[in-house]
């Protein structure tokens, strides 16, 4: 430990894990219900509730825009670290490889929706 | 009282003999008032006196007779014979190199606990005619739990990311660092920020908590380290907004 | 000579031999389920900007048996991230007091449980007015 001290990073990646934990405990739940289970059954909402008008409108205003964004991206940040440390639980430590499967995947998927609400247009 | 008798299994490692540590069975008569600490005593005195394991003060203050006890970490001394029925099994304390049977070394935490500076650095020198450094019963509250710390290392052995990557900083060591940072007459927080924020710091926990479920004092050793994860990264994100150096 | 061998066991399966740990493992592998369900709505919002056909198809798959199944597996897993979050809350935050008493642990996890069920019935009211 006498090594000289190198400051962490960790807290970019700690602090998205968190606030995708957040909000995947508070809201993750209901959001599957809603679009996986109760649409597409009919159950409590209408099947027609995400017909292809309706969600082109909610992902072209800011504020859908804004939801639909932070939710992919905020719930794959949160688990790309916490997959990275469960990897490092099970001895697989920190290589490129680990960092490419976690963190890359996430920051690939923060793109590609990012790339998708724009092409949505607004 | 009718004497009973249960079946220790006790880890062996002799380095000058032994490959590896292995288990030896001892038949020990006990008594429902019997701790472990006894029960290894009368191994120690009786059946084989080349049984090494420490201890000193017999009442869970002196922090030195940590080991497994059926694969939990406890105080030998504050663990009782008769909540194993049959059989117990007693190991050296996980995560640290064994020296010899239950002895583990501890110089890699010795190390730890120097660098987290454990003792009050005041913010402001005090002359000793002014007096003491007073506190309040509320500033006393917001450290008081941590300073239960006996330095015993169940937390250690109970922390995987410990076991796996010893250079982290460690429960225990964090739990003392937070104590002085949280005491009104310490001012020195921001030398301790270094060693928290370090890639040796906070972050390798994983919030497992079970620091926390073992320690036999109380102490809270993961709010210790998740409350300086987040304090270590308000450090991150602001240091460049906070004015460097002191004022004159 | 020195007779000291210090001896480190190894660190092999860790987590299989405490039922703490396997809780532990068990919450953290939420996460595989968490990203799971981010790779359907990234895929519905690609399809979504390809046009109406696309959409239309991929709405169809969300009501195969399948998908239906897969999502109540998806809602048990994120459901247990929620509770185990919130579980593990009372050792995040700093000491809360409440007229001068410390709030316990359980009350700080009964208060985050509240906070999903308010938040879950507001999304649920608000998908409601949207589609009606």
């Amino acid at each position: 430990m006498n090594r000289p001290l190198k400051r962490s990073n960790a807290p970019i990646f700690w602090g998205l894990f968190g606030a995708g934990g957040m909000l995947a405990a508070l809201l993750g739940p209901m959001l599957i219900f809603i679009t996986g289970i109760a649409v597409p059954l009919g159950l409590l909402l209408p099947r027609s509730a995400m017909n292809y008008a309706a969600m082109l409108a909610f992902a072209r205003h800011p504020l859908g825009k804004g939801f639909i964004f932070i939710v992919i991206a905020l719930f794959l940040w949160h688990a790309a670290h916490r997959l990275f440390h469960s990897l490092h639980d099970i001895g697989i430590h920190g290589g490129t490889l680990a960092k490419l499967l976690t963190y890359g995947l996430a920051a690939a998927g923060t793109v590609i929706a990012a790339g998708a609400l724009l092409a949505t247009g607004f | 009282m009718t004497e009973q008798i249960i079946r220790m299994e006790v880890m062996r490692y002799r380095p000058e003999q032994d490959e590896a540590p292995w288990l030896q069975s001892f038949d020990v008569p006990y008594s429902d008032d019997m701790s472990v600490l006894q029960g290894l005593n009368y191994i120690k005195d009786e059946l084989d006196e080349s049984l090494s394991f420490r201890w000193s003060c017999r009442m869970a203050i002196c922090g030195s007779c940590g080991m497994m006890v059926d694969g939990v970490p406890k105080l030998a001394c504050k663990t009782f014979l008769r909540d194993y029925p049959g059989t117990v099994r007693v190991e050296a304390l996980h995560h640290f190199p064994i020296e010899r049977d239950l002895v583990v070394v501890l110089d890699d935490f010795m190390e730890k606990l120097e660098r987290i500076q454990p003792y009050i650095i005041p913010r402001q020198e005090q002359a000793l005619s002014e007096g003491e450094y007073l506190q309040t019963p509320t500033q006393l509250e917001r450290y008081a739990q941590f300073s239960s710390c006996i330095n015993c290392l169940l937390c250690y052995a109970a922390c995987p990311q410990y076991g796996l990557d010893s250079s982290f900083l460690g429960p225990g060591a964090i739990a003392l660092l937070h104590r002085y940072n949280m005491d009104s007459r310490d001012g020195a927080s921001e030398q301790r920020m270094e060693l928290v924020a370090a890639e040796e710091g906070v972050f390798h926990c994983t919030a497992v908590g079970y620091c926390s479920e073992v320690c036999p004092k109380h102490v809270d050793p993961a709010n210790a380290v998740n409350l300086n994860k987040t304090r270590a990264a308000g450090d991150y994100f602001l240091r460049f907004a906070k004015p460097k150096g002191r004022c004159q | 000579m020195n007779k000291r061998r210090p001896y480190v066991r190894p660190m092999e399966g860790w987590w299989r031999k405490n039922p703490y740990f396997i809780e532990y493992m068990v919450h953290e592998g939420t996460a595989l389920f968490v990203a799971a369900y981010a790779l359907v709505l990234l895929i519905g919002v690609v399809r979504l900007a390809q046009g109406e056909a696309a959409w239309k198809a991929w709405l169809t798959a969300l009501q195969s048996p399948l998908s239906v199944f897969a999502h109540l597996i998806l809602l048990l897993a994120i459901g247990y991230h929620s509770y185990t979050w919130f579980k593990i809350m009372p050792r995040t935050l700093p000491p809360l007091s409440l007229g001068g008493k410390r709030v316990p642990g359980g009350a700080i996890t009964a208060t985050g449980l509240i906070a999903v069920a308010l938040a879950s019935l507001a999304l649920l009211a608000l998908a409601w007015r949207i589609s009606t």
